[in-house]
């Protein structure tokens, strides 16, 4: 896998993991460039096209696309698994996720896709054990009063 | 001070944290770019403080501005010191926003690399695994040389959390230092046989990768992977190695036949799709690779595409999509198979998934033959005239030319039908492939000789109504079509019915609305047509209608004179010139048309695009070499508009000449044919034109029969339906026909000069309505071979193109390789079969007693892979094998061992203590077992045996080995000095178990330790380093090499990666290194490179173990 990319159906980049360098021009270019094809397309159709020499995968999750790019011989329907198994992890580090959790807390939402996938390959295939990484790595964390914050309730003005 | 620690937390908490920055940027939709820059200026205050957590708070919140698209390299730095606090909570921020933002062009990463290797070996394993998955972001080529030894030591750690991470972040660093691919891949490959199931996968996954890219050097782990295969459930694995699979069997073809089953069970067993589509893509692979010699071959097939059809079957689009993919594949090479899913795949035209009617347009390209062409041609017309968006229509439209056009119009059975499905096409409105319609007109009109009379006749009723074309002014692309259509009845006017009206029609005055380029041609074939119809009267005396002709010209063309295109204006003056001349001579009544025509006399052949690539460089012809002086920079090329069509227009040149004068006329001919002979895109074969080389002669150009068995003319604006109705009369006729023959058991010519290829069965009975030999393409004669598929030089997985397999100079005096060979019974001196390599490895690690138990951190590490025959071995000394032993069983069982010492490990708290893990694996077809181990101890380094053991007594290997198995031992050796090498001499003792007998067997080997291994990678700063050489300490000693032909930082990186040197600075040619020994001896090194000479300076604390280290570092490069 080449990049991940999470954006929202108003095409705001929400999480962003390049697994190749790219200068930051570039990847604004491709970002936007990508953003724009994928809400270009209707509901009805499949997931997959083909952009540059890469294929896209993308789903689309309430209010969020994920979208990946992976290379020619790549696998499209693991890369769908893929995609869900990271949903799956969300879902339940968060409980019931939504779009909101992952803009405030986008730090954990890396902590957890690290943990899953390593240079844009899948590096944990139990749910179960990249919970308990995830958990294990939390505890760790000590709660400083900068960051104790965190932890009140949001009050989201949406 | 205590004021100013309550102060600054209570600062913090009116501090904006990450959310109060979403929340306000949220809250701030109108003027975003404002409060985003307020923020950026409280974070810049934030970064100044001491206060880490403050940092990491500010990092954390750029790391968010970051995905927004604002820059944030300017707190690279910060970064870094957020990266090495010693908290994880902020090393993990500090890294999550190093991934983010550093890319090898940071300059701050080069500060990292202590960090990352003292995070690398902390003994939490979060901060290690914080680390790995940081460095996987951003590792640069400088990183990966200066950590690939600390990351192949975590692929053993005691931790799969840490191994697993550690495989598969080697792929990004054999990326950036191939290099390191030898040296690792002994220990990758042992851990395919890893105990968790995360690390197998993770090892899996970085050779299946390796080996997509470069397959060849990875065939001998086939039977590995093989069984990998049958035994694996994980389905995420084995779709990669099903992968991996597909990218071997091209090599291999053997490989294949014993793929075909295990893939067909699991594509008959499994319920998950991207397995069955990962099996059904490979096994397509492979029947691609495997010759048809297969007897089962057509019942996979068969089967792919029954599944396939299950996938395009579902709901689900993108199972359809992905079957429509696959069957694309098939189609190349088993085009029935899927031809007999036609209707499935025009079904998917209807589909409401545009990428879906793409792809199943793409298939509809292999599935035509002749027989079906016009049938699939007509639906997609339908198609066209549905199709919503233009841009499927401008689709539709390329697909239908390109089904029709392919090889060289093979399935083509009537021409005419496919001059008025062109014609029909150029009815679509806003098109842009009206250049594209146009050259398939030319294209056909030119090589396929016979319908030049039916295409100049379609083309002059194009031209007479070309106001339903031009309609839609000029941003409509299909106007296009009239160029073809000008050119076509000029060039070919003699099969005009009524070149006068078509004369008319080129000049109304409409067409001065059309592109210039247009225009010009109109101009141009006037001309043309003028010719034409002088050479119809010639011989009326007094002719009429040829001097009302010339008058047309003279009307008409004015207007183009005034032309604001100037190839217009000066071809329609030149052209009016010579027409005003003509008429006076008309006046005189002297005979022109002769001397009109012979303007434009001479055929045109068409040449293959590639022709002028193909024309071979005459010997002693330097392209390069300059022809005059060349001209000074100052001076500005004056570039030519470039005129489109320009090459499929070749007569500009002529309509210059108005003078009509036979001598000349006849000289420029000449002169022009030279010329043409000359000039690659003109190959004309008149014996007195070779100059270069023999072109081919007009009279092989096959000359075209018509057979009139279909009415030429059609009547009416020709309908392509209409030949489809003809055809299947034809058919159905001409069936009739040959039965009768068939009766009378005459064989049937036929003149079709083409192979007939896989078509549907029943292709062989069509025989085309035109006997059309289409002229091919021109070559030049002996022309060069193919040169397509340049690879590209970029591509970073091309420097992994190492063969693992083979034996490198380089690595042969790498120190600590320790190869025992047990070859028994057998006369072969070394196991040369490919799967047979490493065998047996030993680790050892150097440990202090009391700490025995403790974790140890591996400083260094040093990974050999070797498959030196034999030869080798004795050669470069560190690899000491006995002699094979005789043979003194009468059984012929060739029982082959291997043992490796690739890993040596050192600590600087162990200052004495060395444990060498030994992996043995049995290949023999025998039973190993009772192995024992043993070492002849000298004075400086000694084999730690349990208490009460003798001083010479073995140790028992605590385990046996069945065939094919291989386990890993580990054996504590004691040292005292580390100053000199050393060599031990051991023996293994063991029992082979067959079914016949068992036999007492030992082998004899040899340790040898080098000076190198006792050091250990330290990192030292430049002022540590200074000062260190000041102190007056250390002793000196120098070397010199010659002839050292690398690039200085490979020079370095060859240092540091075998020697164990890390690099204190670098400045242009001239490097100073350091590294320190277990035993607390310091190393440094000032390296200088001039032409190919390199001398190292060298001071140590210890005089004996420089020597040795420097001798070791010569020999490194003195082999290379």
């Amino acid at each position: 896998m080449q990049f991940m990319l999470l954006f929202s159906r108003q095409g705001k980049l929400r999480l962003q993991k390049w697994y190749v360098p790219l200068s930051d021009k570039e990847k604004k270019k491709i970002t936007r460039e990508l953003v724009q094809t994928v809400l270009a397309r209707k509901p009805k159709m499949c997931s997959f096209l083909e952009w540059r020499d890469l294929k896209i995968v993308y789903k689309r999750y309430a209010s969020l696309y994920f979208c990946c790019a992976i290379e020619d011989q790549d696998n499209e329907l693991i890369t769908l698994e893929i995609i869900h198994r990271y949903v799956e992890l969300l879902d339940k580090y968060f409980g019931s996720v939504c779009e909101l959790d992952i803009i405030f807390n986008f730090e954990k939402a890396y902590f957890i896709l690290d943990e899953f996938l390593l240079g844009g390959e899948a590096q944990e295939t139990s749910k179960k054990n990249v919970l308990k990484a995830i958990e294990q790595a939390d505890l760790l964390q000590e709660v400083s009063p900068a960051l104790a914050k965190q932890n009140v309730p949001l009050f989201v003005t949406v | 001070m205590a004021l100013k620690i309550v102060k600054g937390s209570i600062d913090r908490m009116f501090d904006k944290n990450l959310q109060d920055l979403v929340r306000g940027i949220r809250n701030h939709k109108d003027d975003e770019a404002k409060y985003i820059s307020t923020c950026i200026d409280e974070i810049k205050q934030e970064l100044k403080q001491d206060n880490i957590a403050v940092k990491a708070n500010a990092v954390c919140k750029l790391t968010y501005l970051q995905m927004l698209g604002y820059d944030v390299s300017w707190a690279a730095f910060n970064i870094v010191e957020v990266m090495s606090s010693s908290k994880f909570t902020y090393k993990r921020i500090g890294y999550l926003a190093a991934s983010q933002c550093f890319h090898e062009g940071t300059d701050v990463i080069m500060l990292t690399t202590n960090q990352i290797r003292k995070d690398l070996s902390s003994p939490n394993q979060y901060d290690t695994g914080v680390a790995l998955t940081g460095l996987s972001c951003f590792v640069t080529p400088d990183l990966a040389r200066d950590l690939a030894n600390d990351i192949m030591t975590l692929m053993s750690h005691t931790k799969p959390y840490i191994r697993k991470k550690a495989v598969l972040i080697m792929y990004k660093v054999f990326l950036k230092y191939p290099e390191s691919l030898r040296p690792a891949f002994p220990r990758l490959k042992e851990k395919l046989e890893d105990p968790d199931p995360g690390v197998q996968s993770a090892a899996v996954n970085v050779i299946c990768e390796l080996a997509r890219r470069n397959p060849k050097n990875y065939l001998s782990l086939a039977p590995l992977f093989f069984k990998l295969m049958t035994s694996s459930t994980n389905n995420w694995v084995l779709i990669k190695i099903i992968k991996l699979f597909g990218a071997l069997t091209p090599l291999e073809p053997r490989l294949g036949k014993k793929l075909i089953e295990p893939l067909t069970n699991l594509i008959h067993s499994t319920s998950a799709m991207s397995l069955l589509y990962e099996c059904v893509n490979t096994v397509i692979a492979v029947l691609i690779s495997l010759s048809s010699g297969m007897p089962n071959h057509s019942a996979s097939i068969q089967l792919c595409v029954q599944k396939l059809r299950i996938l395009i079957e579902d709901s689900d689009q993108n199972l359809k999509y992905l079957g429509l993919l696959a069957m694309s594949k098939i189609l190349k090479t088993h085009p029935k198979s899927v031809q007999s899913h036609k209707d499935l795949i025009l079904q998917c035209l209807d589909d409401k998934d545009e990428s879906i009617r793409l792809r199943a347009l793409d298939l509809l390209y292999g599935m035509v033959s002749k027989k079906n062409l016009m049938e699939i041609v007509k639906k997609l017309m339908l198609h066209v005239d549905k199709a919503e968006g233009t841009t499927y229509r401008d689709e539709l439209l390329t697909k239908i030319i390109d089904i029709c056009s392919q090889s060289n119009f093979q399935y083509i059975t009537n021409f005419e039908w496919y001059i008025s499905i062109l014609v029909e096409l150029t009815r679509l409105e806003g098109t842009r492939h009206g250049h594209l319609i146009a050259s398939q007109m030319l294209d056909v009109a030119i090589r396929v000789k016979a319908i030049r009379g039916f295409a100049v006749a379609q083309m002059a009723t194009l031209l007479d109504n070309a106001h339903l074309l031009t309609g839609n002014t000029q941003r409509n692309g299909i106007c296009e079509v009239l160029y073809a259509a000008a050119w076509i009845c000029g060039e070919f006017s003699e099969h005009l019915e009524d070149p006068m009206q078509t004369l008319e029609a080129m000049l109304r005055p409409k067409v001065a609305t059309l592109p210039g380029h247009i225009q010009a041609v109109y101009v141009q074939n006037a001309a043309k047509l003028f010719a034409t119809v002088l050479r119809k009267h010639d011989g009326e005396t007094e002719s009429q209608a040829a001097q009302e002709t010339s008058q047309l010209l003279i009307d008409r063309l004015p207007l183009f004179v005034q032309s604001a295109n100037l190839e217009v204006q000066e071809r329609a003056s030149c052209i009016l010139q010579l027409v005003k001349y003509i008429q006076k001579l008309q006046q005189k009544n002297v005979e022109v048309a002769e001397e009109v025509t012979a303007l434009f006399a001479g055929e045109l052949n068409p040449v293959a695009p590639k022709a002028q690539k193909k024309v071979p460089i005459p010997e002693g012809l330097d392209l390069d070499a300059w022809i005059n002086e060349p001209p000074s920079e100052s001076e500005s090329e004056d570039e030519k508009p470039k005129a489109v069509f320009a090459k499929e227009e070749p007569k500009h040149s002529r309509s210059r000449h108005t003078e009509v004068d036979e001598k000349e006329l006849a000289r420029r001919r000449e002169v022009r044919k030279q010329e043409q002979a000359n000039n690659p895109f003109y190959i004309k074969a008149s014996p007195s034109s070779q100059k270069v080389y023999d072109a081919p002669g007009v009279e092989h150009i096959p000359v075209v029969q018509i057979d009139l068995s279909v009415p030429l003319k059609v009547p009416g604006m020709p309908m392509s339906d209409q030949y489809l109705k003809l055809e299947v009369e034809r058919r159905q006729k001409e069936k009739a026909e040959r039965k009768k023959k068939e009766k009378k058991k005459k064989r049937e010519k036929r003149g079709k000069e083409r192979k007939a290829d896989s078509g549907p069965e029943s292709e062989e009975d069509i025989t085309p309505a035109h006997q059309v030999d289409i002229v091919t393409e021109e070559m030049p004669e002996n022309a060069l071979p193919s040169d397509d598929d340049d690879k590209d030089p970029n591509d970073p997985h091309k420097a992994l193109d190492i063969d693992l397999d083979k034996y490198v100079p380089y690595c042969r005096h790498l120190q600590f390789i320790h190869v025992l060979h047990i070859i028994k019974p057998t006369v072969y001196w070394f196991p040369f079969q490919k799967s047979s390599k490493h065998k047996k490895k030993k680790q050892k690690k150097e440990k202090e007693e009391k700490e025995k138990k403790k974790k140890k951190r591996h400083h260094h590490h040093h990974q050999h892979h070797s498959d030196a025959g034999g030869e080798d071995s004795v050669q470069n000394g560190t690899v000491e094998e006995e002699e094979p032993l005789p043979v003194s069983q009468s059984h012929s069982v060739s029982l082959k061992q291997e043992v490796k010492v690739y890993d040596i490990q050192g600590n600087h708290q162990d200052e004495s203590k060395v444990v060498v893990s030994v992996i043995f694996e049995n290949k023999s077809d025998s039973f190993l077992k009772s192995m024992e181990f043993n070492v002849l101890d000298s004075l400086n380094s000694k084999l730690q045996r349990p208490e009460g053991a003798g001083a010479h007594d073995s140790l028992t290997v605590p385990f046996q080995l069945p065939p094919g198995v291989s386990n890993e031992a580990r054996f504590v050796f004691s040292v005292q000095s580390i100053i000199m090498p050393q060599k031990l001499k051991g023996t293994l003792t063991f029992i082979v178990k067959s079914d016949e007998s068992s036999t007492h067997e030992k082998l004899d080997f040899k340790l040898h330790f080098t000076c190198t291994s006792y050091l250990i990678t330290t990192p030292c700063y430049s002022d540590a380093y200074a000062k260190l050489l000041e102190s007056g300490d250390l002793k000196g000693s120098s070397l010199r090499l010659e002839g050292i032909n690398m690039p200085f930082h490979h020079l370095l990186a060859r240092i540091c990666f075998h020697h164990h040197f890390s690099v204190v600075e670098r400045i242009d040619s001239c490097a100073s290194m350091y590294s320190r020994s277990i035993q607390g001896h310091h190393v440094c090194l000032l390296v200088k490179t001039s032409d190919q000479t390199v001398s190292i300076d060298a001071k140590c604390d210890e005089p004996s173990l420089l020597g040795n280290v420097l001798d070791e570092i010569k020999q490194t490069f003195s082999k290379c």
